[in-house]
């Protein structure tokens, strides 16, 4: 029975290979993500642990805010350092100085890698002459001497097109420019960011981003024989109150901490996209295993009829759909090692060139190669081999062997239910609610539901939609030859519909999601802010006051007022740290419309009082009049809630007055600054001296409403465009799916073909008719994933009305592109078997029996 | 024998037009020690409004023969005439048109489109040639086979003579210049066959078609004018006015000749 069902594997090899593909195209994903942050993570554990110094000590922050949630820049005095020299056990301490948002400007005079991604803000340092206490180590040139000296990264020198002797310009937090000469070119002796760096002799860098005097850290080197502990323990009593220290094992392991957790993150959102391929690969080997026992029944008779058992008979196909799964797997392996090496590629390619060279297989990422690969595989030929198993004996005997196809009853039953759950899930999850969280679990279950309803239900669709579908095709004979063959075998065209429905759904729901969230935002801009201009830094990095007064003194202006952000942890609302907004209370209603439900603006010129809007009182229980002991950078504060007002989209929170600031230890920098023109004055005038009088601060962008409109449009574009390339793989193995069923029926209507060619058919008339089959069942497929898609995606903008998205929004014009790609799609999937079908042989076709 | 049978015939052939015919018709399967040859320089004309049957042992050539003057199969050398056109220079296009508009083909396994009803398959050749039926002629058409009350069947709901007759049907609705069938019986039992073959006899006597049949069975070959006997890819023998018994009796002298041959 073995050897029948490696002969069987065998014969069927190319009818195989596509299902073999797709199984080793979702494994190639799901394995080479795998190896991709495996790698990473190594080359990260070994690029954090080394190189660190014994101990560091630094300004205490009372929480961990977050990567560009910093505050204002904190200090020590550098008196210190000799201080901690002089303890026993150290055998060298260093002051050093690190601010961000120290720009490099290119030759367009716009900052180096703003352009997103994690290169987009730069640092400014002081040079540390020790080598074993330095973060960077020079590659070539000579360390910064001079006041106009410095050193920048290889890939800062190279974009600035500032190579030793060259000069740079670097634009510091406070708005100031300065010009530089490179002397020195460093690569990092630790992890480097990514982020152009420009290291000034301490002195100068001091005078610079800090205060003479003030280092932002000191780095420690303690004697061989003293550990880190101890060290720590000895330096301990010399440090006042707001200042900690870490050891260079704590700096490790928190880094090492906060990488492996990103990098779960996008482990996770990777696999995701690697599960859902390999579901829809499942369709696909459902059905060329479906179709291969179809097409063998005779044969398998024939096995039953000399003995083989039921058992046998089924065993034998689950063990060549195991061997077709062991191969894919295998290649699928082999392919992701290439992924992995491609996603590193990426990486490099966008400005973020990834650490490690070497690729990270671990024996987990066998196993779930191997462990998906054969599951996925079996479980899809289940059915396939119980159907096979009951072929009875005396089909051998019989002339014409097609299974009669099985009423689709039982399908539309389990179809209505699945249906009836979807739709009462629905309902529960669309009741008005406060809890957004719960509703949108219970949209899910109800879009899993729906999912498996649509596909059980696909084979009554394609009998009834495909000829609607096919309707503009029906005046040609082939055409109407292509609809009867799209509708003969609905179970085959439903499954392989079924696969590019899956993508198509949730292609056209995030779709949808993306239109609304543009529309809402749209609608907020349009309600609430009344500001003709807006200014933010740029990838919304704070940026220097000096941007705004420089605004206020442009003709035409008539108000210019700046926020600032300031993070603070409230009780209630969890471990990440809560924004507080810092505004002019009196001037920011000229910008913005702010509708207070609940007391007045003007109570935020007292320190410590605060408004929040409703939604976030009523999440956090809060009441006005209200005092509240919050955690911010600088220490514990309280503030008091004087009013509530309606939340405005994007503005929502905490809001403070400016009086508020220092309680709350808000940065010395703007996060944005809104401007109004005098009524009256020339538009075209007033946004032509503005430009002028911001050119000298490239970090921020200038933008009206409309602008500001399209730019969050364009993000929310460039992640919906990702989001969908990432579901391109499940869609081409949709479409894989599509050329193996054709290819499968045009081999299983070898005869008929031949006898139309016979009576007169041309080859261009076959060729016509798979293609109009082909875009048949693609079309099918993306309408039914359409529908579905479009309707949970509206299902999904309700349930988060909530949180921000207000409008619903469904861009037709995008959804009817979609289904014109997938008919192209269809269009390609069909070259090969209707190149083949074609030009089969006239006289072999008609003869084969 | 094979000269006298050919030149016994050509006084005949000025009078009749041949709807087909074929010159030195030689068709080669593969090459060097596995060479077949199937048909060796065969001259047949195929008289216009004659009912002509084929015959031969397995291997004689006569299904390659029907094949190659069918325009379905290439030749290796010789030339092969549907009316006045040859076959062997044609593009497969040129060829797939001419198949469509002057050939009907009847095969042994009927060979009918599962998706289409029994209207549908018949006028299948007309419709992928986008042109319409004559109406009077689908009429007498399906009045002659009988099919009138099965037209919306379709072939899985139809007996094997029954899907036969539909083959007929469809062959003959396009008006073809000639029909080829293929054993069109093998696949019947002897009553459907005699039908099927009673239908082929009167669409010859009553319209005037052109029909080659390719069978082994006597009683077959009885319906037709004249009877081709091939043997190892040459036309060996021909019979005029057929009788069952005369077709069995030519068939048991050519069997012995062959295989008095082989020894």
């Amino acid at each position: 029975m073995l050897r029948a069902t490696l002969r069987a594997l065998a014969a069927y090899k190319v009818r195989l290979a596509l299902s073999a593909l797709s199984i080793i195209l979702g494994v190639a994903f799901v394995a080479g993500t795998f190896i991709f942050t495996d790698s990473l993570q190594k080359a990260f554990n070994d690029l954090t642990s080394a190189g660190q110094v014994d101990l560091v000590i630094e300004p205490a922050t009372t929480f961990d805010a977050g990567f560009g949630n910093e505050g204002p820049v904190r200090t020590m005095p550098d008196s210190l350092v000799g201080e901690v020299t002089d303890v026993p056990g150290v055998a060298e301490a260093a002051g050093a100085v690190v601010v961000r948002n120290v720009a490099v400007l290119g030759p367009d005079g716009k900052p180096l890698g703003t352009g997103g991604g994690p290169g987009s803000v730069g640092f400014g340092e002081g040079w540390i002459d020790s080598a074993d206490l330095a973060e960077w180590r020079l590659t070539s040139g000579s360390a910064p001497n001079g006041p106009d000296a410095v050193v920048v990264d290889e890939r800062t020198s190279e974009q600035a097109e500032a190579p030793i002797g060259g000069t740079v310009t670097v634009l510091l937090p406070s708005g100031e420019r300065v010009t530089p000469t490179v002397v020195g070119i460093v690569e990092p002796v630790v992890l480097g960011g990514g982020a152009s760096v420009v290291i000034w002799p301490t002195e100068v860098a001091q005078q610079l981003l800090t205060a003479p005097g003030q280092v932002t850290s000191i780095r420690v080197l303690a004697e061989p024989d003293v550990s880190q502990t101890e060290l720590q323990n000895r330096v301990a009593p010399l440090l006042p109150e707001d200042v900690e220290s870490k050891t260079g094992e704590q700096v490790a392991s928190e880094l090492t901490e906060q990488l492996n957790q990103a990098l779960g993150f996008l482990n996770t959102f990777l696999l995701v996209f690697g599960l859902i391929a390999l579901f829809v690969s499942a369709f696909l080997i459902y059905n060329t295993f479906s179709i291969l026992v179809a097409q063998r029944s005779r044969e398998l008779a024939l096995m039953r009829a000399i003995g083989a058992t039921r058992r046998q008979v089924r065993t034998s196909v689950l063990i060549e759909a195991i061997l077709v799964a062991v191969i894919a797997a295998t290649i699928g392996l082999a392919v992701g090692v290439g992924v992995a090496q491609g996603l590193k590629g990426l990486f490099a390619l966008l400005g973020a060139p990834l650490p490690g060279s070497g690729l990270v297989l671990l024996p987990r990422t066998f196993a779930v190669a191997y462990g998906i690969g054969i599951v996925v595989t079996l479980v899809s030929a289940l059915v396939p081999a119980r159907r096979a198993s009951m072929v009875p004996p005396v089909a051998a005997m019989r002339e014409e062997s097609t299974p009669t196809a099985a009423p689709l009853l039982r399908r539309g039953i389990v179809g209505a239910v699945l249906l009836t759950i979807a739709v009462i899930f629905a309902i529960l999850a669309l009741r008005p609610t406060d809890n957004s969280t719960a509703a949108a679990q219970l949209l899910g279950v109800s879009a899993l539901a729906a999912v498996f309803a649509a596909l059980a239900l696909a084979p009554l669709a394609a009998r009834l939609l495909v000829p609607v579908l096919g309707w503009p095709f029906s005046r040609s004979t082939v055409g109407r030859l292509a609809v009867e063959n799209a509708r003969r075998n609905p179970r085959r065209t439903a499954a392989t519909a079924g696969a590019l429905m899956i993508g198509l759904a949730l292609i056209s729901a995030m779709s949808v999601i993306a239109s609304s969230t543009i529309k809402s935002t749209d609608a907020v801009v349009d309600d609430v802010i009344g500001a003709d201009y807006v200014v933010f830094g740029a990838t919304f990095q704070p940026f220097p006051p000096v941007v705004t007064e420089t605004v206020a003194a442009v003709p035409g202006v008539e108000t210019v007022t700046a926020v600032r952000s300031a993070v603070a942890q409230i009780p209630g609302a969890g471990d990440s740290p809560t924004i507080i907004t810092i505004v002019d209370p009196d001037a920011i209603t000229d910008v913005l419309n702010l509708s207070l439900s609940n007391g007045e603006l003007a109570r935020l010129n007292d320190a410590g009082s605060v408004i929040v809007d409703t939604t976030t009182a009523t999440d956090l229980g809060l009441t006005v009049g209200q005092s509240l002991n919050v955690l911010t950078l600088t220490g514990p504060a309280e503030v008091k809630i004087v009013g509530t007002y309606e939340p405005a989209g994007f503005f929502q929170g905490f809001v403070a007055g400016n009086a508020s600031a220092d309680l709350l230890g808000a940065p010395g920098q703007d996060s944005a600054a809104y401007i109004t023109t005098t009524p009256g004055s020339d538009q075209a005038e007033v946004r032509a001296a503005l430009d002028a009088a911001l050119e000298p601060y490239p970090t921020v962008t200038l933008q009206d409403q409309v602008e500001f409109k399209a730019q969050i449009r364009e993000s929310i574009n460039q992640l919906l465009a990702f989001i969908v390339a990432l579901l391109i793989l499940a869609v081409l193995i949709a479409f894989l799916g599509i050329v193996n069923t054709l290819a499968l029926s045009v081999f299983e209507r070898t005869k008929e073909i031949g006898l139309l060619r016979a009576v007169g058919t041309t080859r261009k008339q076959v060729r016509r008719m798979i293609l109009i089959e082909s875009v048949l069942i693609a079309v099918l497929g993306s309408v039914l994933g359409l529908v579905l898609g479009v309707l949970y995606g509206i299902g999904l903008q309700q349930v988060l009305s909530n949180e921000g998205i207000t409008e619903l929004g469904i861009d037709v014009p995008q959804l009817v592109l979609f289904v014109v790609i997938s008919a192209l799609g269809g269009v390609v999937a069909a070259l090969w078997p209707a190149w083949r079908a074609s030009r089969l042989n006239v006289l072999q076709a008609i003869a084969s029996e | 024998m094979t000269a006298d049978a050919a030149s016994s015939d050509e006084p005949g052939l000025d009078q009749t037009v041949a709807a087909a015919h074929a010159v030195g018709l030689t068709k080669v399967y593969g090459s060097g020690a596995m060479q077949v040859v199937a048909l060796d320089s065969v001259d047949v004309q195929l008289a216009e409004g004659e009912f002509t049957a084929i015959m031969g042992p397995s291997g004689s050539g006569k299904s390659t023969l029907m094949h190659c003057m069918a325009g379905l199969d290439s030749i290796t050398a010789g030339e092969v005439y549907l009316g006045e056109t040859p076959l062997s220079t044609l593009s497969d296009k040129a060829l797939t048109q001419l198949r469509r508009d002057q050939v009907g083909f009847i095969f042994q396994s009927f060979n009918l489109i599962p998706t289409l009803n029994a209207a549908e398959n018949i006028t299948l050749p007309l419709d992928i040639a986008g042109r319409s039926p004559d109406l009077a002629w689908y009429d007498t058409v399906i009045d002659t086979v009988g099919l009138r009350d099965r037209l919306d069947h379709r072939p899985s709901e139809l007996s094997g003579g029954q899907q036969q007759q539909v083959a007929c049907a469809r062959a003959l609705v396009s008006r073809p210049a000639i029909i080829f069938a293929d054993e069109p019986t093998g696949n019947l039992d002897s009553r459907s066959g005699a039908e099927v073959l009673g239908f082929l006899r009167r669409s010859v006597d009553e319209f005037g078609q052109t029909i080659a049949m390719v069978t082994h069975d006597a009683t077959a070959a009885s319906y037709s004018d004249r009877v081709l006997f091939l043997a190892d890819g040459r036309v060996v023998d021909e019979l005029r006015n057929p009788s069952a018994e005369a077709v069995l009796d030519r068939m048991k002298h050519l069997d012995r000749a062959t295989s008095a041959q082989a020894e």
